[in-house]
């Protein structure tokens, strides 16, 4: 009999810091990388007496989200109390949404490797079950003998995303964090730094035999701390799970932690541990009705998504996919490509600078915090467009262009203006090059005769000497032109 | 003149400020006279900062004299009950939890009362938490009736209501919960009211029960109850709970309104339980009305019975997760037995925490536990909802409300402590306008045989307590019950 097949099943718990100016229900600021309780106030600290006042912006992300996941927004949603002891934190109950999430359904599409990099690989969309909002908590630093909290994050407004179990490999969990964090970034919901903690991610793994409706025996995966620790965590636990059923063993219901550098997991609590939260709605919170009116004003402020964008440019410019994959995950990228565009003729031309050129100068301009944002450089579309243009007008080789793009880049000139100061414009002054073509002809037999011969290729060689002679700034068509012309004669 | 200054009211008070005859500074030292004086026996106050007082009465004067007073309340002593927030000032809720936090900020009450010139002082006994109703659960110990120093004061706000009835201030705050404001000024021959849900903003508030507390006032008359009630109310942007109403000019309205009015008196409310001199007490309260010329209407609320078990369920369940943030962790009492994290919270709430708040802590979880949810605080608040329609309709038929504000006049200290049901049902006649969300006033009455102060409560329409001002002043400006106080 043949070894039982096993299938994964997984669904994703995502938490995502909305990015709001305030705290989810007071004033005070909500940041990062303050001096420790810092951002605090009655509220905050739970204070005897406090009040939460709820954030309209942190409600009106949430509606947002829910929009651009299609999801179905709550006409009426309300808050209710978590209630738990833990010293992060301050009130021992966390405001939640329980039973009426301000956003149901919905879905995150997601792309799958295709057969080559250069190949837009298979979609699928995964399906959710809701989102809610609620309050986030601090920070422990445990020591040794003591632990030290930090109430700075504690209060800012968290979205929870929680997915069907509609997932089904590590590969479609990495693709399904992935464009969720691309979508949410582009709607200015989140940066969605998972070292940040803007994004955290819980995973619940089970495997069944292939063909089996059930689900099996559900495992939490916790402290899966980057979009790659969530892949291999989910990768290891299923190994773990297939190899136990495989032995012959059963599985408990669990909570497990994920040990990101010796890669594997171990368990912290077992269902029997589980809380009883006694949820109840929190009576100091009114319930918020949302209505159309207002969901059609936060509808208008979606931007496009990812995907769509990058369909939209695949078709609109003629855009090869591989130019569309580093170009689209980045929305501010796709703004500087279209404004580029808009500036010149040729779009493929375009994207292939932006890609190649300007993602290399920005990498090389960073430092161990990530490449140099785009908008601090000094290059705007502007250049990218001028510099197209130059090469399409033949006023200087794509060669040259590839040589003043650092300097562009590093100076913010005008790339015309940097031909005209080192002198680089293209020569196309048919006699002079003339002269230099037929000089290389005498100067190079063995290539000629190659040529003559019927050796294609070995006018090449001819070129180099030309551009060479002319210090790379002779037009290169008009060279192949005279070249043949002498060389037939 | 000076030497009888405890003895006016806050209109008197006002009075006397704007004529010259006192200054803010002789009223504040006359109150910290009488309380130092007096205060001793009752234990009204659970602490005073004289100094504090004496600077803001200073400041009032020099208000005064350069022409900029603030109106009626400038110059005029409050003192709060211990869970209103004061910046700088401690918030003990008279609980051992709280021993030593100090608050750093104003309760929006609070910050009301300063901008009326108000002089804001001292912190007023409580059971703790608000949770009693006879001032005998305060860590502190238990406050003493005026009138009988054998008595309880009644409670949760007992300091508050003793303070007033041994004119050791004209006008304090208390909150109301199921009867808290309105419970002990019936006991201490008192007026006290609670308003509309809303209507004053908890903020800075130590939250017993959020969908049921509110802040109200206790003085000798309604006409000072009306003045208090006005410089505290209004919309707050740090509450969502509060309502955002204009604040009508209550104490013009004392005389604006006159009727006559349709009053309606509850058949489920004078059934068996009231003590026979209550009864006639009340009794006569309201055939002065019928003599005036208001018209009389039997109604009925029959969900009456319902109200002490909703609000027991309601109350202590909201309780249980309120009181969840004094865990030993941050400003609160840690014990020194805890050797782990879950011993800084279990040994710091065993040690902090009394015994009623504990049984309210326990009794609530267990109302919202898993699988308890539906039975319990599910239930209670449809049937909660029940209760308000009762009272909407019988507000069809009737302007206001009349009842016996408790079942019996003040008893004995530790009658009832053993038993928490009779102390629970001393709360019958103020729960259900708390569960309602309606303005309840307990005006005083007339006094039993043994001299004991009874009140008659005015339950009045969500947002028209002027209204029901007007029908508790029409009694109270010719009884005059509160003006009188006791030998101490």
């Amino acid at each position: 009999m043949s070894e039982i097949q096993y299938e994964a099943v997984i669904g994703l718990e995502v938490h995502v810091q909305a990015e709001t100016r305030s705290k989810m229900f007071t004033r005070v600021a909500r940041g990062f990388g303050e001096p420790p309780n810092t951002l605090t106030d009655p509220v905050v600290l739970g204070l005897p007496g406090a009040l939460p006042v709820m954030n309209l912006e942190a409600i009106e992300k949430s509606i947002k989200v829910g929009l651009l996941l299609g999801c179905e927004i709550a006409r009426v949603c309300k808050w209710d109390r978590k209630n738990y002891f833990y010293p992060d934190m301050p009130k021992n109950y966390q405001i939640s949404q329980y039973d009426q999430p301000i956003c149901l359904g919905g879905e995150v599409e997601i792309e799958l490797e295709g057969e080559t990099r250069a190949v837009m690989g298979p979609h699928r969309k995964v399906k959710l079950t809701r989102i809610h909002l609620e309050e986030d908590v601090g920070k422990l630093t445990h020591y040794e003998n003591d632990s030290l909290v930090d109430y700075n994050r504690a209060g800012s407004p968290l979205l929870e995303i929680v997915s069907e179990p509609d997932l089904f490999s590590p590969d479609e969990v990495f693709a399904y964090l992935t464009s969720l964090r691309n979508s949410l970034v582009y709607a200015g919901i989140s940066d969605c730094d998972m070292e940040k903690g803007q994004m955290r991610c819980d995973a619940n793994v089970s495997v069944r035999p292939v063909g089996q409706k059930e689900l099996g025996t559900k495992v939490e995966l916790k402290n899966l701390n980057t979009i790659s620790g969530v892949r291999n965590g989910v990768e290891y636990e299923i190994q773990r799970q297939t190899s136990v059923l495989r032995e012959g063993g059963s599985l408990t219901q669990e909570t497990r932690r994920w040990n990101p550098d010796q890669r594997y997991t171990t368990a912290m609590r077992s269902k029997e541990m589980a809380h009883d939260y006694r949820y109840f709605p929190d009576p100091d919170l009114m319930p918020v009705k949302i209505d159309d009116a207002w969901i059609e004003r936060i509808r208008e402020e979606i931007p496009e998504m990812p995907f769509d964008k990058q369909r939209r440019f695949i078709e609109q410019y003629g855009l090869p996919y591989s130019s569309t994959s580093p170009l689209c995950p980045d929305k501010e990228l796709c703004d500087f490509f279209e404004a580029t565009v808009a500036r010149c003729k040729d779009p493929k031309k375009a994207a292939n600078w932006i890609v190649n050129d300007l993602l290399r100068e920005l990498s090389s301009a960073g430092d161990e915090e990530g490449p140099m944002p785009l908008g601090n450089a000094k290059m705007t579309p502007a250049h990218v467009a001028e510099l197209v243009n130059l090469v399409e007008e033949g006023s200087i080789s794509s060669n040259i262009a590839k040589e003043i793009f650092p300097e562009t880049f590093a100076t913010g000139k005008m790339p015309a203006q940097i031909v005209d100061e080192k002198g680089l414009k293209q020569t196309s002054d048919t006699g002079e090059l003339e002269t230099i073509c037929s000089q290389v002809i005498t100067d190079q037999p063995k290539a000629v005769e190659e040529f003559k011969g019927g050796k294609e290729n070995a006018i090449n060689a001819l070129k180099g000497q030309v551009m060479k002679a002319t210090r790379g700034q002779a037009n290169p068509k008009l060279v192949d032109e005279i070249l043949r012309e002498l060389l037939s004669q | 003149m000076p030497d009888s200054l405890h003895e006016k009211t806050a209109a008197e008070l006002g009075e006397c400020l704007a004529q010259g005859e006192a200054s803010a500074v002789e009223i504040a030292d006359a109150f910290v006279a009488r309380a130092t004086a007096v205060d001793e026996k009752v234990h009204a106050f659970l602490h005073r900062d004289d100094e504090d007082f004496l600077a803001q009465a200073k400041r009032s004067d020099e208000r005064r004299a350069n022409g900029q007073s603030r109106g009626a309340l400038d110059g005029v002593p409050v003192a709060l009950k211990d869970v209103i927030s004061m910046k700088g000032q401690p918030l003990t809720a008279a609980s051992r939890i709280l021993e030593n936090y100090v608050s750093p900020y104003d309760a929006t009450a609070v910050v009301k009362l300063k901008e009326a010139g108000a002089l804001v002082w001292g912190r007023l006994n409580l059971d703790e938490f608000a949770m009693g109703s006879s001032t005998e659960n305060s860590a502190f110990g238990a406050t003493h009736n005026p009138w009988d120093l054998s008595r309880v004061p009644g409670g949760s706000s007992g300091g508050s209501a003793a303070a007033v009835a041994a004119r050791q201030a004209p006008l304090t705050l208390g909150s109301d919960t199921g009867g808290s404001i309105r419970q002990p000024a019936s006991l201490c021959g008192v007026v006290g009211m609670k308003p509309t849900y809303g209507m004053v903003s908890r903020y800075g508030l130590a939250a017993f029960a959020s969908s049921l507390d509110q802040i109200g006032p206790f003085s000798q008359t309604v006409e000072d109850t009306a003045i208090l009630l006005g410089a505290i109310s209004g919309h707050d942007p740090l509450d969502s709970t509060s309502y955002p109403t204009e604040v009508p000019d209550y104490r013009k309205g004392l005389t604006e309104n006159q009727g006559p009015w349709k009053l309606g008196l509850p058949k489920e409310f004078f059934g068996e339980g009231i003590d026979d001199e209550v009864r006639r007490l009340v009794d006569e309260a309201i055939a002065f009305y019928q003599a005036e010329g208001h018209e009389l209407v039997e109604v009925s609320l029959p969900q009456t019975e319902l109200a002490v078990p909703v609000y027991y369920v309601i109350a202590t369940a909201e309780a249980s997760s309120n009181l969840a943030r004094y865990d030993g962790i941050r400003y609160t009492h840690r014990s020194e037995r805890a050797e782990n994290a879950i011993d800084v919270y279990s040994k710091s709430r065993g040690e902090g925490f009394g015994e009623e708040v504990k049984r309210r802590c326990i009794l609530g979880a267990y109302g919202l536990s898993s699988g308890y949810y539906d039975a319990y605080y599910l239930r209670a608040q449809k049937t909660r909802t029940l209760i308000r329609k009762d009272f909407e309709a019988a507000f069809e038929q009737v302007d206001a409300i009349l009842t016996p504000t408790s079942p019996t006049a003040a008893f004995k200290q530790g009658e009832r402590s053993d038993d928490p049901i009779s102390m629970y049902l001393s709360d019958v006649f103020t729960i259900s306008v708390n569960l309602a969300g309606i303005p309840g006033i307990s005006v005083p009455c007339g006094f039993t045989k043994d001299g004991l102060p009874v009140g008659l409560q005015v339950i009045g329409q969500a947002f028209k307590e002027s209204e029901m001002l007007a029908v508790a002043h029409a009694y109270d400006k010719t009884h005059q019950f509160g003006r009188r106080y006791p030998e101490l």
